[in-house]
């Protein structure tokens, strides 16, 4: 089914998309002329396949849940924020905030993300085969961001139980974030989150981990002074 | 909050739609700011001429331009909306002065190539008003303003000239402009209202006068500017763009052979011709990029 955002009007287009007839086999959408437009694809909550032609604009499927989300574009800040699960892949670029907050799902990019990806992060695998912007990871909390590219500076300050794979340079580490040795239940999960984003496996000699060094945990009386 | 926009023209086939493009970015960058809007538009250089950008709070073109003639030769006077652009060879110092005797006028820009509007109200409703969509050009820059500092008042809205030829739009706040202020006055730059653009305008200004480039300025101010900003800056011969190193502030720029776009969102400027195969990119933290001559 083709949705074309010339013709008709950004709410119309969600509202089919978020309330689909599970008992109708129609699966497949379309979006044309997306223009630039906020919260395309956003609260999409069934496993239907959207591909959207064209650049996007803020929190482009934002609270994702079950669908298949595929950008032939650019999109704006807060990609796929707050997803819950299923899967965003991009094929341009992303700006600031890509994954934020997200619980669930898969995130893949193909080019670059600007400042702030996986911000806050809670459980999603995000995949970035160009390079990250400054703060990336920030404060994240669980899930896996993989970075094929180089990261800007304050990688992963104050993160949390997430894990970051880099494969190359790191301008600057955040607070509180320390490279890690790869075991080799960590190597798995990077093997199958390369997998997922059609990446060769072997590329994993080549990256790095990155974690928390879990110092600001809890209040440490050496600091005491700092208050 | 606010928007801000730029277009710079490569190929001069698109000269004469300049102010059409202009409109959609100014129109889909409404919602951003709907307190006031204003642009800058360049066109081809009149030599020996200028002309100067004039708010005016009466529609009596005549009157005025009589007044005016009193102290100046060669005078000619075109209205549009609430806005007079006055064209003379009379040089800037002296011209100004004289403007400072009729209060019901208030000078926003000038040089030899510059026109600049600016009102208050929906960026729909001023750009039409100015009938921006006829302007042909080089290049231009727009604001959409969501107010924060300073009153929503003409005075208040941008773009901000402190300079011949110059000017400037911003999206985001500075908090050390009452003292960055007061240190540029004395140099002898003039800086009208209370707005911290106006500042960031008037250090630009200062800059350039020194025979630093646009570029230079803009990273000295990188240093100088405390706050949170995207700048566009225009001059005569081009424009620049510049994002704090928070960069919290959110621009993107298109470019194709025939044109650079820079705008807060990419909706501003998806009506441009064949932008979908433009090269996209968001500019990067504490870096200037520039176009132009």
């Amino acid at each position: 089914m083709n949705l074309n955002l010339k013709k008709e009007s950004l709410r119309k287009v969600n509202e089919t998309l978020q309330s689909i007839d599970r008992k109708s086999n129609k699966k497949i959408f379309k979006i044309s002329n997306p223009d630039g437009n906020h919260a395309i694809c956003a609260g999409l909550k069934d496993e239907i396949e959207v591909t959207i032609d064209g650049h996007t604009g803020y929190y482009c499927a934002g609270m994702n849940m079950n669908a298949n989300i595929i950008v032939n574009g650019n999109v704006g800040t807060g990609v796929a924020e707050n997803m819950m699960s299923g899967t965003v892949h991009v094929k341009g670029n992303a700006s600031q905030s890509a994954g934020a907050t997200a619980h669930g799902g898969t995130l893949i990019i193909d080019g670059d993300t600007s400042s702030r990806c996986g911000i806050s992060m809670k459980g999603i695998d995000i995949i970035v085969k160009g390079s990250v912007g400054h703060m990336s990871a920030f404060m994240a909390q669980s899930g896996n961001l993989v970075i094929c590219g180089d990261a800007g500076d304050a990688l992963g300050d104050s993160i949390y139980e997430a894990n970051i794979f880099i494969k190359g340079k790191v301008k600057s580490l955040g607070a509180d974030c320390e490279e890690k040795k790869m075991k080799k239940k960590d190597q798995n999960i990077l093997r199958s989150l390369l997998k997922k984003a059609s990446i060769n496996e072997s590329e994993i000699k080549n990256f790095k981990m990155y974690g928390s060094a879990r110092k600001l945990y809890n209040f440490n009386i050496d600091n005491v002074s700092e208050y | 909050m606010c928007g801000i926009v730029g277009i710079y023209l490569k190929n001069k086939k698109y000269n004469s739609q300049l102010g059409k493009f202009l409109t959609g970015m100014m129109n889909s960058m409404a919602t951003r700011g709907p307190d006031s809007a204003g642009f800058a538009i360049y066109s081809s250089e009149k030599k020996k001429k200028y002309k100067y950008s004039v708010c005016s709070n009466t529609d009596q073109v005549k009157e005025i331009s009589k007044k005016l003639s009193k102290h100046v030769k060669d005078i000619k006077v075109k209205s549009i909306s609430d806005h007079l652009i006055i064209e003379t060879a009379m040089k800037p110092k002296k011209f100004i002065e004289i403007l400072k005797n009729h209060e019901e006028l208030s000078l926003v820009g000038y040089g030899s190539c510059i026109e600049i509007f600016k009102q208050v109200g929906n960026p729909k409703d001023v750009v039409k008003n100015f009938s921006l969509e006829k302007f042909s050009g080089s290049h231009a820059i727009g604001h959409t303003r969501m107010a924060t500092e300073s009153a929503i008042t003409t005075d208040g809205s941008h773009p901000y000239s402190t300079g011949e030829d110059e000017c400037l739009v911003h999206n985001g706040s500075l908090s050390n402009h009452n003292n960055l202020r007061r240190s540029l006055q004395k140099k002898g730059i003039e800086i009208k209202s209370m707005n911290d653009t106006e500042v960031a305008a008037g250090y630009i200004s200062n800059g350039l006068s020194d025979k630093k480039s646009l570029k230079e300025t803009l990273l000295d101010g990188l240093k100088d500017l405390d706050g949170f900003y995207t700048f566009i800056s225009g001059t005569k011969n081009g424009m620049a763009i510049v994002r704090d190193e928070i960069a919290c502030k959110p621009a993107v720029v298109a470019e194709t052979k025939d044109y650079v776009a820079i705008a807060s969102e990419f909706q501003a400027m998806a009506h441009l011709p064949n932008v979908n195969s433009a090269k996209i990119f968001e500019p990067e933290p504490g870096k200037v990029y520039s176009w132009g001559k």
